[in-house]
């Protein structure tokens, strides 16, 4: 027998059954909330009179609309008020544990799961929102869920669900200097498309993944859902065991080693059968920019803008240009921006924020250049102000804030206006997506972001190294 | 519990909206995810545009008088892809919107269009050209997508039409509302629950 993928191991250990409509009925081991996706759901229970069927098995915190400055209640905009109201009324009244506003484990639902040992290897995930693959960093089986979705779980802990493939993708060698774990993500997105990854899980191995450290593993994750890919993970190694050793929902002593070796046996096997297999280099990678309106149009920091032709879909390559109002053959490099933002499920923990540090480290931030930096979450800020990171921001002029999701998708007051281009760790650059229905996205690494808000320009993070 | 609706036939006039990659974000700008219900999500599908600043009504096809009551839409490639907001389907739903023919749609958007009963049936690009230029030439085309029979039919055509068994079984039957189905198994949940490792904390 061929050996078994990690998506298949967990897969196979989770399914309750086959239903009539030949779906599998899918365990979810851990289910993680927060105050946009999931009102209606609660909604629905009550409506029709039905409990959380594992209340302990559900996490929530605020993530997408909690103000970066000004935290207090009442928040200033209303309907952001009633929602975190919402979430409050309901974590309470069906017993779910709830990191709230001013909690110490409050932040992005994808920086805490990790962050307090809650997302495990060998689980099921999901969440009301697309970046959950994030969680898979860590070889769990993890996945965004609409809102009725998120009602099925609270009310049944499954999902009615139905089995992807599985794509190896290795990126083999080394990385360059001031390439990071973003410009790695982006580029595997620029090479498959944004709808490659459909139907599948995406695996992702080799050299360069395993040397990566956990934060830079749920970056590259975290963006499986731009490359159209529900599931990303890696295999559990010893650098997820380290990482969650002692983290407060993780088991001690003997149970630890129970779960490690738990957690070993759910890693794919030497021989497992994949359904599809992509290799490339870690040395063809440069730092990488989007120029468009997806996560797919991008280009290494020394090519010029492609012509709408060499893409599959002219035409939307076409709109992108139009939307952004530059023209083909341009360069990236030089390219102004107005906002700079550190932030977001994709590039807002410590080692995102210790990479922008130390491009900012002794300078300034271009006068007239707006330069955010939110940490993921409350704990991810204190780690930081114990490290002086924040002294290193403030000093050259960029925003400290407190935690959030901030001007990933501008729900809370950080928003572009206008015409405004940003540069930004996040992970998405469509059309409004900051905010402002005119307002433009370079997607980078937070290295890259750094730079380009001590320039007012894309700039070749290199030149710092 | 809710009531069984079976989805297996719907008919009526059909909107083209083009663009392969449209992300939910177009679909549904993220400050209208900030209401606590869904209610009024049917005002919103792609406000932004359909309205410039001012709330003056741009060209847009579900702004146009030809199409108005259509309540099958027709779109290209990767349809719904980026966030997983349900608001997006609930607020084409709820504008009307009662079927999606497409060349393909994105993981999340579909799995989220079919647990509302909302059906996403996928045809050839060449085909999906042939139905957008037929609706642009008469909006006021007819047009049954039949999930019995996987046919989309108008006029003297009928062409067949694609989306996965599983999806189309939970509609044809009624169990795309899939809480009930899955909570009648609620014993057996348990019974997988304790034999995951995690379930415990690794007691034993």
């Amino acid at each position: 027998m061929a050996g078994r993928t990690l998506y298949d191991k967990i897969w196979e250990s989770h399914s309750v059954g086959i239903l009539p409509t030949g779906q599998t009925q899918l365990f979810i081991g851990l289910h993680l909330i927060h105050e946009i996706t999931t009102a209606p759901a609660f909604d629905m229970l009550r409506e029709q009179g039905m409990d959380v069927a594992f209340p302990e098995r559900t996490f929530a915190t605020v993530d997408h609309i909690v103000p970066t400055d000004i935290r207090s209640r009442p928040f200033l905009d209303s309907e952001a008020e009633e929602l975190i109201q919402a979430l409050e009324k309901n974590v309470k009244q069906f017993g779910v544990e709830f990191f709230g506003l001013d909690h110490q484990n409050q932040g992005i639902v994808h920086v805490i799961g990790p962050q307090l040992g809650l997302t495990q290897p060998g689980m099921t995930l999901a969440c009301g929102d697309s970046h959950t693959s994030t969680h898979g960093a860590f070889g769990t089986l993890a996945f965004g869920i609409g809102t009725s979705q998120v009602r099925d779980v609270l009310a049944t802990q499954t999902l009615a669900m139905d089995k992807l493939k599985v794509r190896r993708i290795s990126v083999n060698g080394a990385l360059g200097t001031g390439v990071y774990a973003k410009d790695v993500i982006l580029n595997t997105i620029r090479r498959l498309g944004v709808a490659g990854g459909k139907g599948f899980a995406y695996e992702y191995g080799g050299a360069v993944i395993d040397k990566m450290n956990m934060e830079e593993r749920m970056t590259v994750c975290n963006m499986s859902i731009e490359g159209g890919a529900l599931v990303g993970y890696v295999n559990p190694d010893q650098t997820t065991f380290d990482y969650l050793k002692g983290r407060p929902y993780v088991p001690t002593g003997e149970a630890f080693d129970r779960a490690v070796a738990y957690w070993k046996s759910v890693a794919s096997d030497p021989d497992a059968k994949y359904d599809d297999v992509v290799n490339y280099e870690g040395k063809d990678i440069e730092p990488t920019v989007t120029w468009g309106i997806n996560p797919g149009q991008a280009v290494g920091i020394s090519e010029k803008l492609p012509k709408p032709e060499e893409y599959s879909d002219p035409d939307g390559a076409k709109k992108a240009y139009e939307h952004m109002g530059w023209q083909p053959g341009a360069p990236i490099l030089g390219t102004p921006i107005n906002v700079a933002f550190v932030g977001s499920c994709t590039n807002s923990r410590m080692t995102d924020l210790r990479a922008a540090a130390r491009i900012a480290k002794g300078r300034k931030v271009k006068s007239g250049i707006r330069a955010l930096v939110v940490p993921g979450s409350a704990e991810v800020k204190k780690l930081a102000e114990q490290e002086g990171l924040h002294e290193i921001f403030k000093e050259a002029g960029f925003e400290w804030r407190g935690a959030g999701c901030s001007m990933c998708l501008a729900m809370n007051p950080d928003k572009l206006t206008g015409r405004e281009i940003c540069a930004s760790s996040s992970n998405r650059n469509f059309i409004g997506r900051q905010g402002s229905p005119g307002g433009r996205t370079l997607l980078m690494s937070p290295a890259m972001v750094a730079a380009a808000a001590l320039n007012g320009k894309v700039v070749d993070v290199r030149e710092y190294h | 519990m809710s009531e069984i609706v079976k989805v297996t036939k719907i008919a009526g006039t059909a909107v083209p909206i083009r663009g392969n990659d449209i992300d939910t974000d177009r679909i549904i700008p993220a400050r209208y995810l900030k209401e606590v219900t869904f209610a009024r999500m049917g005002d919103y599908p792609f406000f932004d545009e359909r309205f410039d600043g001012s709330g003056k009504k741009k060209d847009h096809p579900l702004n146009d008088p030809e199409y108005k009551g259509a309540s099958i839409l027709f779109v290209n490639k990767n349809f719904g892809c980026g966030s997983s907001r349900e608001h997006a389907p609930q607020a084409l739903y709820r504008f009307g919107i009662q079927a999606i023919v497409g060349e393909s749609f994105a993981a999340i958007f579909a799995g989220n269009c079919t647990i509302m009963g909302v059906p996403t049936v996928t045809v050839s690009a060449k085909e999906i050209e042939r139905l957008m230029k037929s609706v642009e030439e008469s909006p006021r085309t007819e047009y049954t997508v039949n999930l019995e029979s996987k046919t989309l039919s108008y006029g003297n055509h009928k062409i067949a039409i694609d989306l996965p068994e599983t999806y189309r079984n939970a509609l044809t039957t009624g169990s795309w509302d899939s809480t009930t189905m899955l909570r009648a198994n609620l014993e057996q949940v348990r019974k997988t629950a304790s034999k995951l490792p995690y379930m415990s904390r690794f007691a034993s």
